[in-house]
């Protein structure tokens, strides 16, 4: 085989182990992933045994702390604009911004009737202290 | 002083406008007055945006709240320090910060290069103002920093206390640093496209930049990665979180950059490859910049704003199309003068590493932007978590520490197959011995942490033998002693030795990161005082609760009204290792509704973590004290209904003395890391050989060496 | 106040446009280096002053890097990676390579 056949070779089987590599990356991402969902959606379409990231606010009185020793953290989250809302156990680190009323993302899976959070899964959207003035605001000197 | 700080920003505007036209009219006319005065634009900008952050700082050291961006981030009792790193935490101010350091560094960029690549140059003054008027004109129409409201609030909202930390002062500079002089490169690299010269003298300038990004961004990202992992919520180095992923990316692309350019250096090869290269390092660390502020995934940096999406989206989509524009149309010149000698040689070393790191980036990239693929495939959003990046993640870092030992030992261009079997054998030996003395010692149940630590013995194996050979040599050629001949050989050889002792950080870094994810002990505990229990090996104890309260003025500390913790005892084998002293602070908020004493602490509240590093393992700790216990929030509510807001903190005070008295019982988070020491320290190792690097030789040696090969090469015209 | 800071907006301005005009008022005085000729973009008619002094910093870097091959080379040999005919015959491949650059250099001086 001449030296430029070599490399084209080369070149194909080394293109074509990078793209079986890719697909097959590309394959798991989705098998893996969980979606992200509000409350209502999860109360809809929940099942068993998948993991899905709930999105919403925590809802108020709902945080109290129970289990051995107080590991685990009980609240519930909520939908956005209000509605449903979906109790669940979570036990791990608890980010310093938690507090009711605040907008968090935990990962969730339904057991049974409950959902229980998915360890240090936790994660709490600082306070939107960092929002862009609209535009137009007064900007006088 | 805001209208001079807006009027800066005007100004700024019709600099660039101005910049880009004299510097395109100056290359393409050949009138070099023209692009002289382009580049003199990049002073003039980096001049007025000194003035401009300087009015903000100002307006933050001097309390001015009519800036809106001063009152919605500091406050009087945010101590002095805080104030003056509070002009980056917001979208305005950071965007202001972000244009200033490029300013600065494109000014070095350029000034440094004043005397070359006159053509190249002036395209990459166009591009660099280019981005320079994009982020200016972010701020004059989006997110002005000089806003005001009149008349002016008396009291801010204060720095968000999560910020509070030293590190706040140096990582967004750093980082952004990083971000900016990423660009440089880019603008480079689009220069020399459009001025269709990508030539020796272009590699070495370029090569300086490339380097520069690298260093900074690397820092940015190791100090991001220390302040994360002192936090609450994290006690971790790294959560995949999508601003940490997209701050390495570019990282990456940098560190594949370094490496390929030096083939294209010695065999004019891989210059479509190391062009797209530069440009892709460019434009992630814009999607980087992009995502941080524009809340498009979720992340715990969450700048928020959606506002800012758009010009965003338009910006990376024009770097993108013209990337490749500009790659296919001069395709022509971009063809490789030689090709690979041989598989054996290190040029082939450094293209497998270059896949490597591409590869991660890709998976990376996969990986972080997976939430807007899937909305944008399925329709339904969905991301993927730790698991999967690291199922992926773990094999390309252990073959890229792996490639990092073989490289060293291979020559340049071909190597001759019965050296290279040979020079193996030293470091296959301490790989395998490394296995035996794990195996033994009965850590068997980590497989991939083992197989890392193998990995990064075969790369210690393999530098100690290049340098022991090194000096070897060196001594039979000068005779000279063991350490004049190592400072020697060093010196001579700056960028061989730098880039092993680069590559001997990055395998102490891997054996930190490895041990502390495989052999980490973390658990949540519930203790009241005097209680122990048992984590893992250790023994924890709560000993004692303490409780402080800081006077309002007070600005040596952070500046929490009060802050409860507790003095915890942790010893092993009846051993004592360490004391530990974690509390949590509680911040005055601005909410008249929690009351006169509930105001006093009804803010943010923040986890001071108190941790014990060592050499061999980090014994972390924060607690979660139960300011809800009936008793304490007993005061809160009598304080409220009886206390003015002046004489609200002598409420306080009772409840320091309720906590001290009858302490409720506390949530403690407790990890023990091993070994995390190592990655700060083969971060340093790694810096540190990256300076040895790029660390210029003094002229008169160089001139030196360069007679010297002169007459090598006419001696061998002799001899022919 | 405002009456200062517009007196300052209009220094800055008149300092920038000092700065940034600068090379633009020496060209009109003659001061700057000689012109080279107007090219019509893409269709250089010769090789201007300017493209000379291109190729010659180039041709110096791509020296520089090739007397850095040469002694990295040695190095390797030095090092026992390469078996000393392999280094021979690199080493000769080398220099033939210095060698056609630093002719391509001597006849390319930059004007004075």
């Amino acid at each position: 085989m001449n030296p430029a056949r070599k490399r084209t070779v080369r070149l194909t089987v080394a293109l074509s182990a990078a793209v079986v590599l890719a697909s097959a990356l590309i394959y798991t991402s989705f098998s893996a992933a969980s979606p992200a969902l509000t409350p209502s959606q999860l109360t809809r379409q929940a099942q068993p045994g998948r993991s899905y990231q709930v999105t919403g606010t925590v809802a108020k009185g709902s945080v109290y702390r129970g289990g051995s020793g107080g590991a685990i953290l009980y609240f519930s989250v909520e939908d956005r604009a209000g509605g449903t809302t979906i109790p669940l156990a979570y036990t791990g680190t608890v980010p310093d911004p938690f507090r009711e009323g605040r907008e968090v993302i935990v990962t969730v899976e339904k057991q049974g009737s409950s959902y229980i959070g998915e360890r240090n899964s936790l994660i709490t959207k600082c306070p939107s202290k960092y929002k862009t003035a609209p535009a137009g605001e007064n900007q006088n000197a | 002083m805001a209208g001079l700080g807006f009027a800066c920003l005007l100004l700024g505007l019709a600099i660039c406008a101005y910049g880009i036209g004299a510097s395109v009219y100056g290359v393409r006319s050949g009138r070099v007055e023209f692009s002289e005065s382009g580049r003199r634009s990049v002073y003039a900008l980096a001049g007025i945006l000194t003035v401009a952050f300087a009015v903000l700082e100002l307006a933050f050291l001097r309390n001015d709240f009519a800036f809106n961006t001063v009152a919605s981030t500091s406050s009087r009792t945010t101590p002095g320090f805080y104030r003056a790193a509070a002009v980056w935490s917001s979208q305005e101010g950071s965007l202001l910060l972000w244009a200033w350091l490029l300013s600065m560094w494109s000014s070095l960029a350029l000034f440094l290069t004043r005397r070359r690549m006159r053509d190249i140059a002036s395209y990459a003054t166009a591009i660099l103002l280019g981005f320079g008027g994009f982020f200016v004109a972010l701020m004059v129409f989006y997110a002005n920093p000089f806003a005001t409201t009149r008349p002016a609030p008396a009291e801010g909202q204060g720095l968000d206390p999560l910020l509070r930390f030293p590190t706040m002062m140096i990582h967004p500079p750093m980082l952004y640093s990083g971000y900016t002089l990423c660009t440089i490169p880019l603008a480079f690299g689009m220069g020399a496209l459009l001025a269709r010269r990508v030539d020796a003298d272009w590699i070495k300038a370029i090569r300086r930049f490339a380097f520069a990004a690298w260093l900074f961004l690397g820092v940015g990202i190791l100090l991001g990665a220390r302040w994360s992992y002192s936090e609450l919520g994290w006690g971790g180095y790294w959560g995949w979180d999508a601003v940490e992923n997209a701050s390495l990316m570019p990282w990456l692309t940098g560190t594949a950059f370094l490496h390929s350019l030096m083939i294209q250096e010695k065999r004019g090869m891989l210059k479509v490859w190391n062009v797209s290269l530069v440009l892709a390092t460019g434009t992630l660390a814009i999607m980087g910049t992009f995502l941080v502020r524009s809340g498009v995934l979720n992340s715990i940096h969450a700048f928020g704003g959606a506002t800012l999406g758009v010009p965003f989206v338009c910006l990376i989509g024009v770097l993108i199309a013209g990337s490749i524009y500009l790659v296919v149309s001069r395709r022509d010149m971009l063809r490789s003068e030689h090709r690979l000698d041989s598989l054996i040689s290190r040029e082939s070393a450094f293209l497998a590493n270059n896949v490597v790191l591409v590869g991660l980036c890709f998976v990376i990239f996969w990986g972080t932007y997976f939430p807007l693929i899937s909305e944008a495939l399925t329709g339904q959003e969905a991301s993927v978590g730790p698991p999967w990046f690291d199922r992926y993640t773990v094999p390309l870092a252990l073959v890229l520490v792996l490639l990092s030992g073989i490289g060293p030992v291979i020559a340049w261009r071909r190597a001759t197959l019965a050296n290279a079997r040979r020079s193996f054998l030293a470091p296959l030996a301490t790989a395998l011995l490394t296995l035996v003395v794990l195996l033994t010692a009965g850590v068997a149940s980590k497989p991939l942490a083992i197989a890392m630590f193998c990995c990064a013995a075969f790369v210690f194996g393999s530098i100690g033998q290049e340098f022991f050979r090194g000096v070897r040599a060196r001594r039979a050629m000068a005779g000279e002693s063991v350490p004049r001949a190592f400072t020697g050989l060093v010196r001579r050889n700056r960028r061989r030795y730098g880039g092993y002792v680069v590559h001997l950080g990055i395998a102490v870094l891997f054996i930190g990161v490895a041990a502390s994810s495989s052999f980490q002990h973390a658990s949540e505990l519930g203790l009241s005082p005097g209680q122990s229990t048992r984590v893992g090996a250790y023994t924890v104890r709560y000993v004692r609760p303490t409780a402080t309260i800081t006077p309002r003025y007070d600005a040596a500390h952070t500046g929490s009204t009060l802050s409860l913790g507790a003095v915890i005892d942790v010893s092993k084998g009846g051993r004592h290792v360490a004391t530990l002293n974690p509390s949590e602070g509680y911040y005055a908020s601005q909410e008249a509704s929690q009351g006169t004493v509930g105001s006093l602490i009804g803010g943010q509240p923040v986890s001071h973590v108190s941790m014990n590093a060592g050499i061999t393992r980090d014994v972390w700790s924060a607690i979660e004290p139960d300011i809800e216990a009936p008793a304490l929030q007993r005061i809160v509510r009598a304080g409220n209904s009886a206390l003015s807001p002046e004489e609200a903190l002598v409420a306080i005070g009772y409840l320091a003395r309720e906590y001290l008295k009858h302490p409720p019982q506390a949530q403690f988070h407790f990890i023990v890391s091993p070994l995390v020491m190592w990655i700060w320290i083969g971060g340093l190792i790694v810096f540190g050989g990256g300076l040895i690097a790029i660390w210029p030789t003094p002229s008169v040696v160089r001139r030196r060496v360069a007679a010297r090969s002169r007459a090598r090469a006419v001696r061998g015209l002799a001899r022919a | 106040m405002s009456a200062l800071i517009a007196i300052l907006i209009l220094l800055l301005l008149g300092l920038i446009v000092l700065v940034v005009g600068a090379p633009l008022r020496a060209a009109r005085r003659g001061d700057l280096e000689p012109q080279p000729q107007e090219t019509l973009a893409g269709h250089p008619v010769q090789a201007t002053a300017a493209e000379l002094e291109v190729e010659h910093d180039d041709m110096e870097a791509a020296r520089e890097a090739k007397y850095r091959e040469i002694r990295d080379a040695e190095l390797d040999f030095r090092t026992g990676k390469l078996s000393r005919e392999d280094y021979e015959a690199i080493d000769a491949q080398l220099r033939a390579e210095a060698l056609e650059i630093l002719n391509r250099l001597e006849p390319v001086e930059p004007p004075e």
